[in-house]
């Protein structure tokens, strides 16, 4: 079986484009479209949002309906929206199953960014945020100059947890007729070929293991070693026991 | 100078933080706001720079009613240390300092090199400039947070128990300092604190508060010790303050008379003899090391660990109280009296120091 699906994804055949069929390559284009568009606009909504909310305090029953949300199953919304959503597009768009994709991607995406960012300003040390203000700070420098850097290893993990769930979800976009690495897996399965449908799973996992690394390298330019505790010389804990102090909070 | 006229703040529950507070700060001092916990003296502090707005009454800064300003630019131009320091995690030691400076414009390079100043003006180390907050202790902390009250060189600095998160070793050397600093400062200062020997250290004046934001006593110190308002003030000043008034009593001519010697490391302390008990032993620049007992062997080498080291010393020109205390300490009844060196001038009696105590005018 490992054989096969290793023959499988080591095939270039498969990762070329033809005519008649979609290579590897264009699919995980596809995927990762669908990917940074519903993450983008899941940053553009959440982030701004769980900062203010943070730090005025004001707002939060946000927080906790977005949690709500989370519960909603997704393939049976995504349905629904395909249902309401597509039959107001015609001929050769595929925006009516595009639309509720995204929708869907990024209602996921939403709580964890959103609620990682709340929880990140708000855990800023209460005489920090005194003595931003006592030092004259106006509440927009605090909340960019103070509470933003702190609150960054905590916005990255809502990042990063939101960045795993869809690219994982991102293939239901096959299901409603789209691309992406979940066409092989549905393709597969339909095909009854295993290792087809293996290989993209595997391919996801991947995507999602690479995607993670990436962040992570980012996060570890972006926040301060001051907020990170990584420091040369060993007087704090080292970056994997941060991590973990990090999901703890969470 | 800053000026309380009958400050009052009231909460909505309808608790009283602050009652008709009237209270002048003048320039150039330390003015001491302490009590118990309950009696408005941080609430106090923080209407000076609008973290708490007053509900009635006026804070007056020189000739400005501050709340006249905008709350974040009367905040620049005040200087504000706080308890635990509250230094920024994410920013080293030195672009802490560099905080008010920035907010108020200054170019990043020239703020950065007179943060650098101010770090060791305050007495840290400067390679601990590029630190962050975590890796330094809790002293020196405080002292960043001093350095980065003190970076826009504000006239007016507000001070809420800063020192008192630290261990009493590190917070007796840390006043020190401050007194240093503030010699050579002479910023207007408000400074709170719950205790009250520190406030008789800091203070040029000290304001004691009690529950319920009211004014008991408004005094120097020494006044303070030698005679509180009432009960209440009495009690909270404490014990013994006959003695630590003593600390404000200076005895510029104490009858110092000569003291024998023995150098540490020499082996024959031959002119011990016909000294009753003890005798002092010095080093090569004759700094008091500690007594030595005259029954012990003579003609073996005067080595550290046979010292009695018991005894404080007193310095000529310094508070009777630490003169007294020496020749309390002291294994011999003899108070080693030294000069700002540290170098040996001689030594007094407690009857000689009690005699001085006596003469002194009331």
């Amino acid at each position: 079986m490992i054989g096969s699906v290793l023959g499988w994804l080591l095939d270039p055949e498969h990762w070329r484009s033809t005519p008649f069929d979609t290579g590897i390559w264009a699919q995980l284009g596809a995927h990762v479209g669908f990917t940074l568009i519903a993450l983008a606009i899941a940053v553009l909504l959440a982030l701004p949002a769980g900062l203010v909310i943070g730090h005025t305090g004001r707002g939060s029953w946000l927080v906790s309906a977005a949690n709500a949300v989370r519960a909603l199953p997704t393939v049976g919304v995504l349905v629904l929206l395909v249902v309401v959503i597509s039959p107001h597009f015609y001929g050769r768009t595929n925006a009516g199953f595009l639309i509720p994709t995204e929708i869907v991607l990024v209602v996921l995406a939403v709580p964890p960014i959103l609620s990682n960012a709340y929880a990140g300003v708000q855990n800023v040390p209460p005489q920090v945020r005194d003595a931003a203000f006592g030092m004259g700070m106006t509440g927009p420098q605090v909340l960019g100059r103070v509470e933003l850097p702190n609150a960054l290893p905590l916005i990255f993990s809502g990042f990063r947890s939101a960045m795993l769930q869809v690219i994982a979800t991102a293939t239901i976009a096959s299901y409603v007729t789209l691309g992406g690495l979940g066409r092989f897996i549905y393709d597969g399965l339909a095909q009854k070929d295993y290792p087809q449908m293996i290989g993209g799973a595997v391919l996801v996992a991947a995507l999602a293991l690479i995607s993670d690394l990436l962040v992570a390298l980012v996060q570890r330019y972006a926040v301060s070693r001051g907020v990170s505790r990584r420091f040369r010389t060993d007087t704090g804990p080292d970056s994997r026991t941060a991590v973990l102090v990090e999901e703890d909070v969470r | 100078m800053i000026r309380f006229d009958a400050a009052t703040k009231r909460y909505p529950d309808g608790t009283v933080a602050v009652d008709q507070l009237t209270l002048e700060a003048p320039s150039g001092a330390i003015t001491v706001l302490v009590g118990p916990s309950g009696c408005g003296k941080t609430t106090s502090l923080r209407m000076v720079n609008r973290m708490i707005e007053p509900t009635s009454g006026t804070v007056w800064l020189d000739d400005t009613d501050t709340a006249s300003l905008p709350a974040h630019e009367l905040r620049r131009r005040i200087g504000y240390v706080i308890q635990n320091a509250g230094l920024f995690p994410h920013r080293t030691v030195l672009d802490n300092v560099a905080t008010v400076p920035l907010l108020l414009g200054e170019d990043r390079r020239r703020a950065r090199a007179s943060a650098l100043e101010l770090v060791e003006r305050v007495g840290l180390d400067p390679a601990l400039a590029k630190r962050y907050p975590a890796q330094l202790s809790g002293g020196q902390q405080q002292r960043v947070g001093v350095a980065r009250a003190l970076a826009a060189d504000p006239p007016v600095m507000l001070m809420d128990e800063p020192f008192s998160a630290v261990d009493p070793v590190v917070r007796e050397q840390l006043q020190d300092e401050f007194l240093r600093l503030q010699g050579e400062l002479g910023k207007t200062i408000v400074f709170v604190t719950h205790d009250i020997d520190e406030a008789i250290k800091l203070g040029d004046q000290v304001a004691v508060l009690r529950v319920g934001g009211t004014l008991a006593q408004l005094a120097t110190p020494a006044e303070l010790l030698a005679r509180p308002i009432d009960a209440f003030v009495a009690g909270f000043v404490g014990r013994d303050r006959g003695y630590r008034a003593l600390a404000f009593a200076h005895g510029r001519n104490l009858p110092v008379r000569e003291e024998p010697t023995v150098a540490v490391g020499s082996s024959h302390p031959g002119s011990a003899a016909g000294l009753a008990g003890w005798i002092l032993a010095v080093d090569a620049e004759r700094r008091p090391q500690g007594w030595l007992p005259t029954a012990d062997e003579l003609d073996e080498t005067v080595t550290d660990s046979r010292l009695h080291r018991g005894g404080t010393l007193a310095t000529q020109g310094g508070a009777l109280r630490s003169a007294l205390d020496a020749c309390l300490s002291s294994p011999s009844g003899r108070g080693v009296v030294v000069d700002d060196d540290g170098r040996l001038l001689g030594s007094v009696t407690a009857r000689e120091v009690l005699e001085l105590i006596e003469e002194r005018e009331r």
